[in-house]
């Protein structure tokens, strides 16, 4: 706010912002400038930098929220400096957090009286959601087996090996052994009998995925949930279930409301799904609910009173803005449950009318289900000429963002395109994306062979996961260089259009 | 969405005449039907105007207020996922640059255009969680080289921390051992959290910015008495810094004052963008003095975005708006800007401080030297006490913490008001003008502590005090 008291300093608001000395200068990158400069050129100095940011709404590696209406823009803004933990002083912010969590525990069947507050908490996604209901897990197994008097230190978690990164983090930051059941080509999620299979007496649950991460699939959790109940008897455990609906949560309830993987489900104990993925809301909001009260033990909870009255916190992160909770609040009562399954349903038809016009060109295989998370991620029915990596670079040409990414152990050969459909993707920019595809693959049939293809797929076999990673990044980075080379070719001669 | 007949009719109504706004607001179940936006806004508009003003919440030491171009600049970065590095490349440089900045501050001993060691997080909790899951885990590393037992890790602090240390001792089963405060002294002791330091510790926490007092610890007597034990036992115990509040204001207003990297055995420090960092709520530092204070086991690499991310945060999606704010502030501000804010709250933390002592009714507990903040307790409390006057005082729409102070001295109870960057000399003087007012009135009033109550008297007066306080919040605010 304090200008620079240089004698200069009327020529400096005269100038126009891009005849400033302060856009000739490199910007700082190490050290905190010494002097202030006027805020409009901070300002078009740092908007300039970000336009060579890709551009969200065409960035369909990604599920999370890209677009809202501009009156639910007004509200964040007006929200954007309410610290959200300040919950004495923003009574009414908390509040409609707690209804959000009431809504949502009743689109999950949550079993709440008519005007039963239900147990939850907003999040900053739903990494902070799984880590907080794996904790309340993992201390109600402790307290159990204290009680009995056995051993405590040797916690485990069953899971499919398609689990997002966030359960990894669990696993390693809060010191509990991560049992993986493996993937098979065809099989992209969690076999319900194998995870049944490798409980032990030292699970402390069951994680189902409701919209894998990489195909969008939905796990079977009835099937798990009997499977469980049967080994429950046989052995007193007592294992639960908790489902990570991060995508599907925000699905399932409006596409295929007959489908139980719920509070339906006796042994869920606990769901989390993410607001600002099918919540429709930005990114920065998740949500986890718990069965009831006795699912979420009390020990957990901390009590503050020097922000000025007694106030409850069960978060990792205290501080935080206020304005996606305002926003998902926002959605819920704006859509209501016809708009939403309205959006879901456009989503839907999306997804197929983009599967059919890839399924046209004859040169894919489909990794997704209909049914689920409206994804399609599709893999090449012949990839040794070229792979879908290659796809996937020159797709950005057009500005489309779609990643390429090999599947986990033990599918590690599959090479996955996966393209997400989100509320603002209709079906123009779907017919788009297939002619762009169409283009690409006619360009690369042109094209001669690699033949680093054959080798990187060779060496993959032989090696573990963490190195494989690598090398397959090494030899793109290899490839990309060669192809540059051709491309920038053919751009010259032809005047095939970009971007 | 609408499919009723009268779909024209609804366009043309006014929003408080149409039917929306007559229907009692969903707070349990989601409604079948979707509504109008301009219904939904407005509704959700009305019942936040009920919620304190942010500005006058002196509770918080939060950001409250920033500049209109920076406001732009996070509504264009909101539909931006911070954690897709490989789609928003520079989004993410500007979070390096941002870590490079801060680890420059705190003197981290990095070479002229080497890349520091830290990460952007949503807070000062989720970066003393990582600092403190950094720790644990070397410590961890170590004892198992040395054939030792890894089951009780313990962290020693004073019984001032803030919330969240007590949440990562607890949720990461790590012991925490505090060191008692006692009236008077409100910080943690150096000499007694030295002695409190055993072989399972994997390191002192020191606090730069009491959240009680706004005091900072001496973190100078402490590395010194701490390297004294350390060479005695071999046991190379570590220091962290939580300088939530603290680290935007010390490199400013008392660069002499050794507390960060420049100690040897400092090893990370967090601090808030959030606070005296500038910038809206939702954003925090940590810095780690070099890589090996950062186990290489604690990062994780994925590729389903596309390409090979590192990831070492609880976090995974959220908003790029505040990274962007950030930089936005080192970049408009500069040392000399950061400087120049600091010292006006400071300033008109003295002016508020005199005001305050001018009264003659008030012990002040808090420093000159610290955070901007006055924190004041009442020299006779047998009347009336701090609880009261923070009551009153939101009639008038502030908001003024009273709070115990945590073991030893439960007994002193003490108003807290913060000075952030939009609390100006004006404010000051009305706040103070507004508690001699409340004063004036509560020496009218009787007490509440005199004579013994009977149950009948003691319950309608909870009564009447609930339903008065509930009242004047309707009043107060906004």
């Amino acid at each position: 706010m304090v200008l620079s008291k240089t004698a200069s300093e009327t020529d400096v608001s005269i100038h126009s912002t891009f005849a400033s000395r302060y856009v000739r200068n490199s910007l700082p990158r190490f050290k905190m400038p010494e002097n202030s400069i006027p805020k409009e050129a901070a300002f078009q100095i740092i908007n300039d930098e970000l336009m060579l940011d890709g551009n969200p709404r065409l960035n369909l590696a990604s599920f999370v929220t890209t677009w809202m209406e501009p009156e639910c823009n007004k509200l964040i803004m007006d929200a954007i400096n309410k610290n959200y933990v300040d919950m004495d002083e923003y009574p009414v912010t908390t509040e409609l957090q707690n209804r959000c969590v009431n809504m949502i525990a009743h689109l999950f069947n949550a079993p709440l009286g008519e005007s039963e507050a239900a147990v939850g908490v907003g999040t900053v996604g739903s990494s902070e959601a799984i880590m907080l209901a794996g904790l309340a897990f993992k201390r109600k197994w402790q307290n159990k087996r204290k009680a009995e008097g056995k051993p405590y230190d040797k916690p485990n978690i069953v899971t499919g090996a398609n689990v997002q990164v966030c359960w990894e983090k669990f696993a390693r930051y809060f010191e509990v052994e991560l049992k993986e059941v493996k993937l098979r080509e065809g099989y992209y999620v969690m076999d319900p009998a194998k995870a049944v299979e490798l409980v032990d007496e030292n699970t402390i649950c069951v994680a189902a995925i409701l919209g894998s991460t990489l195909n969008g699939e939905f796990e079977d959790v009835k099937l798990l949930n009997d499977l469980l109940v049967e080994k429950n008897k046989e052995t007193g455990w007592d294992t639960p279930i908790h489902v990570d609906a991060a995508s599907g949560g925000f699905i399932a309830p409006f596409l295929y409301p007959e489908l139980e993987w719920d509070f339906r489900l006796p042994l869920v104990k606990s769901i989390n799904v993410s607001g600002h993925k099918y919540g429709l809301v930005y990114a920065g909001i998740g949500w986890v609910i718990w069965r009831s009260k006795d699912d979420l033990p009390e020990e957990l909870i901390f009590h503050i009173n020097y922000l000025g009255a007694d106030q409850p916190t069960f978060t990792l992160n205290f501080s935080k803005g206020s304005s996606q909770v305002i926003a998902q609040y926002y959605q819920l009562i704006r859509l209501g449950h016809e708009g939403y399954k309205n959006v879901m349903e456009n989503c839907h038809e999306n997804a197929m009318v983009l599967k059919e016009g890839l399924e046209k060109t004859g040169r894919f295989n489909f990794v997704s289900k209909d049914d689920g998370v409206p994804l399609v991620a599709f893999s090449l029915k012949d990839n040794k000429r070229h792979d879908e990596f290659e796809i996937s670079e020159m797709l950005r040409r057009y500005g489309w963002i779609v990643p390429a990414y090999t599947m986990p152990a033990d599918a590690q050969h599959i090479t996955v395109l996966r393209v997400v459909i989100r509320e603002d993707f209709s079906r123009t920019l779907a017919e788009r994306l297939v002619l762009d595809i169409q283009k690409v693959v006619h360009e690369l049939d042109a094209l001669p062979a690699k033949l680093n293809a054959r080798l990187a797929t060779e060496k993959q076999e032989q090696v573990k996961n963490g190195t494989v990673k690598k090398t397959a990044i090494e030899t793109q980075r290899e490839i990309t260089a060669y192809w540059k080379k051709y491309v920038t070719e053919r751009k010259s001669n032809n005047k095939t259009q970009i971007c | 969405m609408l499919a009723a007949t009268n779909a024209t009719e609804e366009h043309v109504h006014s929003t408080f005449a149409s039917r929306y706004v007559r229907a009692p607001v969903p707070r349990f179940k989601m409604p079948e039907k979707s509504i109008p936006k301009d219904a939904a806004y407005q509704v959700i508009h009305d019942e936040l105007m009920l919620d304190g003003n942010p500005r006058l919440n002196l509770a918080s030491f939060v950001t409250t207020w920033m500049e209109p171009e920076c406001d732009k600049l996070m509504m264009a970065a909101i539909n931006k996922n911070y954690v897709d590095m490989d789609e928003y490349p520079v989004t993410t440089e500007l979070q390096n640059r941002c870590v490079n900045m801060i680890a420059n501050l705190f003197h981290a001993p990095v070479g002229e255009e080497e890349t520091a060691v830290g990460v952007g997080t949503v807070g000062s909790s989720e970066a003393i969680m990582l600092a403190g899951l950094a720790f644990k885990r070397r410590w961890q590393h170590k004892r198992k080289t040395e054939g030792k037992p890894t089951d009780n890790p313990n962290i020693v602090t004073g019984a001032n921390v803030q919330v969240c240390w007590e949440k990562f001792a607890r949720y990461f089963e790590v012991e925490l051992k505090e060191v008692k405060l006692k009236e008077g002294y409100y910080v943690m002791d150096p000499e007694q959290a030295v002695e409190l330091v055993d072989e399972n510790t994997i390191c002192v926490a020191a606090i730069l910015g009491s959240t009680l007092t706004g005091e900072f610890e001496d973190v100078k007597t402490l590395n010194d008495l701490l390297m004294k034990k350390n060479e005695e036992t071999g046991w190379g115990t570590p220091i962290h810094v939580d300088a939530a509040s603290g680290g935007f204001i010390a490199p400013f207003l008392y660069p002499d004052l050794e507390w960060d990297f420049r100690l040897p055995l400092v090893k990370s420090i967090n601090v808030s963008g959030h606070k005296y960092g500038l910038v809206y709520a939702g954003v925090g530092w940590v810095v780690w003095r070099n890589k090996e204070d950062l186990p290489d086991d604690l990062v994780f690499h994925i590729n389903y975005l596309g390409s090979d991310q590192p990831t070492f945060t609880l976090n995974f999606s959220k908003g790029s708006s505040q990274i962007i704010a950030q930089y936005y502030q080192f970049l408009r501000l500069g040392f000399e800007g950061y400087k120049n804010i600091i010292e006006n709250c400071m300033e008109n933390m003295k002016v508020l401080k005199q005001g305050i002592q001018n009264t003659g009714r008030f012990n002040i507990l808090s420093k000159d030297i610290g955070v901007p903040l006055v924190a004041f307790s009442l020299k006779d409390s047998s009347k009336h006490t701090v609880f009261e006057i923070a009551e009153n005082l939101r009639r008038f729409g502030w908001i003024l913490p009273a709070y115990t102070m945590p073991a030893n001295a439960q007994h002193v109870a003490v108003l807290r008001a913060v000075i952030r960057e939009d609390f100006s000399h004006g404010l000051a003087k009305r706040l103070v003008a507004h508690i001699e007012q409340v004063l004036k009135e509560m020496d009218g009033l009787p007490s509440r502590l005199q004579h013994k109550k009977t149950e009948r008297e003691t319950q309608e007066e909870v009564f009447r005090y609930w339903k008065r306080l509930v009242d004047r919040k309707r009043a107060g605010v906004c």
